[in-house]
């Protein structure tokens, strides 16, 4: 082979990756994606767990919807405060007040609290639970079954049950939220994490069929309704209820009431 | 004869032989009548009477509380005890109008009197039924004014009385078939007028020879009534099914059976209806099965409505030995309790107490995909899939599964070999599609 071959070859070669060359950048200019650069900074700033405790489709989809001014910069509740004040820097907005919540199981009835009805042998899962009969084997059938839906579906390894309850670990949990979309009983409240008491119960039956059927029930006395100074309880149905930016955590309802289950946080 | 049945289905164990040759024993009500406002398929009753209020026997108290609803009738007279939430064999906590019973059955004017149903036009008859508050006693509790009232009215060709009862341990429609032929072919001729162009039948499945030849003589004579016997196979009395083994036309889960021309009506539902409308006597009794191997005396009861589960109990001899388990219901479809102190409504159709629970000692293992659930399903669709996304609760994927088509027979957890609780999952995934869609509507 002499030298010429090598050099069509080479020169050949060279041609045809100059073209293609020459046509990639056509097609750059002309298929180009516009994107958002503010989008992208956002999406740097959120947490990327994709949990969809915002509501959306995950991080990305949060970070679009912020971009376009569709959610507001404090919308991940993962992230909370210091994520919202860089997302805002960014946007060149005032982050609005955002304060770190935590999820909150209303229910105390722990294994020989609340008493048990029957021996379920269905499928351990609380959803499931829920179709049969009575929800479980607590004779209470407003409170946590006790079977841990919300345990599986945490990603954050916030929420365990302990004695047969859900409890919340607040320093893991981020507020995202999918604990109280899958309890089958509506359970879990998100609460300010200042917060200090909280109503463990959830019960709408009567005074006497809680007694009976639990000894962590709200009786629905109303005494904690008639002694809190800020008026921030009022009764939702048959159980108590605190409205927390009322409440200053003074501590009165907990000491009157007489089952005990307004309880300060642990 | 040719026996007539449709694809799929199981041959359970039937305990039918406890209380097949006990005649129904009537019972008399005592102390408080409990009446929740729920006891049908639709929006609740609305309650016409208040505390203290004088109710008479056959007097209405509660009026329907939407088109599909249905009314509520005193089976008692007395005095409106209360109105308050009571549980009921779902578990839930229903407003119930609690009547005190004074045991002296005082009826409302014209109650018990002969009517002449040929004299009364269609219309006239849906009042009556929709006036006796009638509805589905098979089960479902679906109102039967409603059911008599198709669209199609002309198109219906067929009016069906569904005495499979393919339920294991049920016998009340058998004995009604023995005992009181004569009303439910009276009932028939009563939806027959509201349909000039249907045909009547009446499906027994054939472990009911007796039944079979004894209301085929009687129809001998009938030109459109005929008793189709129907191969002993759960779920037979299922109403896709029973459709289907009658005329060969299959439904769905977005359909009725009005669109395939069909009227299917059950044996006490039929009987009920020529009560109400030959002997003006509203929905006020049913006949429930009390059996089990832990009840001391297992009996057909007809029983006031609103009576308390443990009367019936007592009735029948009570417990001879601490039952395990107790069902309202057959043992298919029935629900478990976790107490009987509740009240006999439209639609409880047994109280099954075993001493033995069989399914609490199953351990549920991996799927080996040997497709015996496929095989036995009447709804043609495949639990071992949708299994897959009922428990990751995948509500989407169940539903473009064809996860509605389930009609929760339970077929396939009876017959899985790995013991997989199917049935259970598909009631929770079911109720989590209806509730979506109820959200978007």
């Amino acid at each position: 082979m002499d030298i010429t071959g090598i050099a069509i070859a080479a020169a050949v070669v060279g041609v045809i990756g100059l073209i293609i060359g020459l046509l990639l950048v056509v097609a750059a200019e002309k298929f180009k994606v516009e994107v958002d650069e503010k989008e992208i900074a956002v999406r740097g700033e959120l947490p990327g767990n994709n949990c969809g405790g915002c509501g959306y489709a995950g991080c990305d989809a949060l970070a679009k919807a912020i971009a376009a001014g569709e959610a507001a910069p404090n919308a991940c509740p993962v992230g909370g405060a210091s994520v919202a004040e860089k997302i805002s820097a960014i946007l060149g907005v005032e982050a609005g007040s955002s304060e770190k919540k935590v999820a909150f199981v209303k229910c105390a009835g722990t294994c020989g609290v609340a008493k048990e009805k029957c021996v379920y042998t269905g499928i351990k899962d609380c959803r499931d639970a829920s179709v049969v009969p009575g929800k479980g084997s607590k004779r209470c059938s407003y409170g946590c079954m006790g079977f841990g839906s919300c345990v599986s579906e945490c990603q954050f390894d916030a929420i365990h049950i302990v004695d047969g309850v859900a409890v919340v670990d607040p320093e893991k949990c981020v507020a995202c939220g999918k604990c109280a979309q899958v309890c089958p009983n509506q359970l879990i409240d998100l609460v300010p994490y200042s917060s200090t008491y909280h109503v463990t119960c959830n019960s709408q039956d009567k005074g006497k069929t809680v007694k009976e059927n639990c000894s962590a029930g709200c009786l629905g006395c109303t005494l904690c309704v008639k002694q809190c100074p800020n008026a921030a309880i009022s009764m939702v149905g048959n159980v108590a209820t605190i409205d927390y930016s009322k409440c200053d955590g003074c501590g009165t309802c907990a000491e009157k009431c007489p089952a005990k289950i307004i309880r300060p946080k642990k | 004869m040719k026996k007539r049945t449709f694809k799929g289905g199981i041959h359970p164990y039937d305990g039918k032989e406890l209380t097949k040759n006990v005649p129904v024993e009537t019972v008399t009500p005592h102390g408080d009548m409990i009446f929740p406002l729920s006891q049908h398929i639709g929006a609740p009753a609305k309650p016409l009477v208040k505390k203290g209020d004088y109710v008479k026997m056959g007097q209405i108290i509660a009026e329907a509380g939407g088109f599909i609803s249905a009314n509520i009738v005193s089976s008692v007279s007395g005095t409106v005890k209360t109105i308050e939430p009571r549980l009921v064999a779902s578990g839930a906590m229903v407003n119930s109008i609690v009547i005190t019973n004074d045991e002296t059955d005082t009826a409302v004017d014209g109650f018990g009197k002969d009517r002449d149903y040929t004299k009364l036009s269609k219309a006239e008859i849906r009042q009556i039924v929709k006036d006796a508050g009638i509805v589905g006693l098979g089960g479902a509790g679906f109102p039967t004014h409603v059911k008599l009232a198709p669209k199609n009215e002309e198109q219906i060709d067929y009016v069906i009385v569904n005495g499979a009862e393919c339920e294991p341990y049920l016998t009340s429609d058998y004995r009604m078939m023995m005992e009181e032929p004569e009303r439910i072919i009276g009932g028939l001729k009563v939806i027959l007028r509201l349909f000039d162009n249907a045909k009547g039948v009446i499906g027994i499945e054939d472990n009911k020879p007796e039944a079979i030849r004894l209301i085929s003589e009687m129809v001998e004579d009938e030109d459109n009534i005929e008793v189709y016997p129907l191969k002993t196979k759960y779920p037979q009395g299922a109403e896709r099914t029973l459709i289907y083994a009658v005329s060969g036309r299959e439904i769905n889960s977005t359909m009725l059976p009005a669109d395939a021309g069909c009227i299917v009506d059950n044996i006490d539902t039929v009987i009920s209806i020529y009560m109400a409308v030959c002997k003006s006597t509203p929905l006020i009794r049913r006949i429930v099965t009390v059996t089990g191997d832990a009840v001391e005396n297992p009996h057909n009861f007809n029983a006031r409505i609103g009576m308390n589960y443990l009367d019936l109990l007592e009735a029948a001899g009570g417990l001879k030995e601490n039952p395990e388990k107790i069902v309202s219901g057959g043992p298919m479809m029935g629900m478990a309790l976790s107490t009987v102190d509740i009240p006999v409504i439209k639609t409880s159709s047994a109280l099954l107490c075993m001493t033995h629970d069989e399914v609490a000692e199953f351990e549920p293992s991996a799927c080996i995909r040997c497709g015996r659930c496929v095989e036995v399903c009447p709804g043609h669709v495949v639990p071992q899939k949708l299994m897959e996304f009922a428990e990751v609760h995948d509500i989407e994927g169940f539903e473009a599964n064809f996860g509605m088509e389930c009609c929760e027979c339970g077929c396939c957890a009876y017959v899985c070999p790995a013991k997989r609780p199917l049935t259970q999952a598909f009631k929770q995934a079911r109720k989590a599609v209806m509730e979506k869609r109820r959200r978007k509507a």
